[in-house]
């Protein structure tokens, strides 16, 4: 999930990442870095995700020595989509790509499976997401601060998580602004809890 | 004595494999015979509804509703199906968005080499329309379709142009087009308005299709009440802003119990 606030975004997603219905890792880090101010979150096959990202983040860090410029947010969306669309039948990736850049802030992109790009004020994907469209539409709303959002995607994950099968673990947050990417985890008791039934 | 075939059967090597002699079908929604493994006929993701597109006494109108489904969820809720390629030509697609996004960067790159060269021939909409149906029946063709039916309109040297063309290229041109529910649902009720008066004006062609996209919002389970029209005269090309039709729930308070 990634939400723009201005000045930035905040992208957060669970770490669980599963093999039909076995764990293989709990504490997986999803929050991919491709540029020292763009991150994505990677959802479906990690394998194809993980591949993906390593190119863009390799034709990123190119563009950043013949440029001698941090990259735009744009762009890496865009080679996202450059390679997910043209693959799109060998892949199974969803993508959420989200950063700062000087010239146009806080933004975020979904690139979902078929490979098509928009920019939205905030993005969720991933398996557990279905089970909380409803949620962030009755929550969002423009102009939060840097606080709410992370609130906001806080909440949704864990909400998410309870009742997704293939989600769950810690939830990991990067917040992206202008002075960096400042990292945190949730774990255990600290996340938050909701009705459980 | 029993035929070859059968009598292969019968010595059954494997079960749900490959028969000798007959084809065999790879798992997925691929149903080629050729031996070629990269063709597929894919399956759409994201996918936009119906399009509409009439032709009023000076120009051409379209509209398409802001709405890319994910299978039924709605999930991309305000992208825009319509694009201007230039002051005479606009274009809007139904299907699958990622594949209207290529045909739009493409038909961009396209608009950006006209101007390029400026030697003051520019794409015109039968010229879109013509390259649209090549395209979209040679990739039919490969078997690896772009999954899209468009909707082409403008003014053609001064005429109005409106054209349909499908994902396996079947293209014609009408006064009328609609494509999806639309076919069923706008096509009947924009026929009838254009037999009572053949040449609108440029206001009761805008009615005509919110009409249209207010029943289709009704009726089409992957539609939403939010829409572009997208008009075209001798003054230009305008994609207008974003707006929604009036809808009338009055019928639902006559409506008790399933008797």
């Amino acid at each position: 999930m990634a939400v723009e606030f201005d000045g930035g975004v905040v992208v957060g997603a669970d770490s669980r990442t599963t093999t039909g219905s076995y764990i293989a890792n709990r504490v997986t880090d999803k929050l991919t870095k491709v540029a020292d101010y763009i991150y994505c979150c990677r959802s479906g096959s990690a394998a194809d995700t993980q591949a993906v990202s390593d190119i863009v983040s390799y034709h990123l860090d190119f563009l950043q020595s013949e440029t001698q410029e941090p990259p735009l947010v744009r762009t890496a969306a865009h080679l996202f989509k450059g390679m997910c669309y043209q693959y799109r039948d060998q892949l199974s990736a969803g993508i959420i790509c989200a950063g700062w850049d000087k010239k146009d802030g806080g933004q975020v992109y979904s690139i979902p499976i078929g490979g098509m790009c928009v920019q939205q004020p905030f993005a969720i994907g991933g398996s557990g997401s279905t089970y909380i469209y409803g949620y962030v539409d009755s929550v969002f709303k423009t102009g939060m601060t840097q606080e709410e959002c992370m609130k906001f995607v806080t909440n949704s994950l864990a909400l998410a998580m309870m009742r997704d099968g293939s989600s769950g673990g810690v939830i990991r947050l990067a917040i992206i602004t202008q002075k960096g990417v400042e990292r945190k985890v949730i774990v255990g008791s600290d996340i938050p809890r909701f009705y459980e039934g | 004595m029993a035929a070859p075939c059968e009598m292969i059967r019968d010595l059954a090597f494997w079960k749900n494999g490959p028969e000798p002699g007959k084809i065999y079908n790879f798992s997925g929604s691929s149903t080629t015979s050729c031996a070629n493994a990269r063709q597929r006929t894919m399956q759409p993701t994201t996918t936009g509804t119906s399009v509409l597109g009439i032709k009023f006494n000076g120009g051409v109108m379209l509209a398409a509703d802001m709405l890319g489904s994910y299978g039924s969820l709605a999930r991309f809720r305000g992208i825009s199906r319509v694009m201007k390629v230039n002051d005479c030509t606009v274009l809007a697609a139904s299907g699958d968005y990622a594949d209207f996004q290529y045909i739009k960067s493409t038909i961009e790159q396209k608009i950006i080499d006209d101007e390029c060269l400026d030697d003051g021939f520019n794409h015109n909409p039968k010229s879109i329309f013509s390259w649209l149906t090549r395209v979209l029946y040679y990739r039919r063709s490969k078997f690896d379709p772009l999954w899209n039916v468009c909707v082409v309109g403008g003014l053609n040297e001064g005429e109005p142009f409106l054209g349909y063309v499908d994902k396996i290229g079947i293209a014609y041109e009408a006064s009328i087009v609609a494509t999806g529910f639309g076919q069923y649902v706008a096509l009947p009720m924009l026929r009838e308005i254009v037999e009572k008066k053949p040449n609108l004006t440029q206001d009761e062609a805008r009615e005509a299709l919110i009409k249209c996209l207010k029943i289709l919002f009704y009726r089409d389970a992957r539609s939403f009440n939010k829409f572009e029209i997208v008009v075209v005269t001798k003054d230009g090309a305008l994609v207008e802003e974003p707006q929604s039709a009036e809808t009338n729930w009055e019928v639902a308070h006559s409506v008790v119990g399933f008797n």
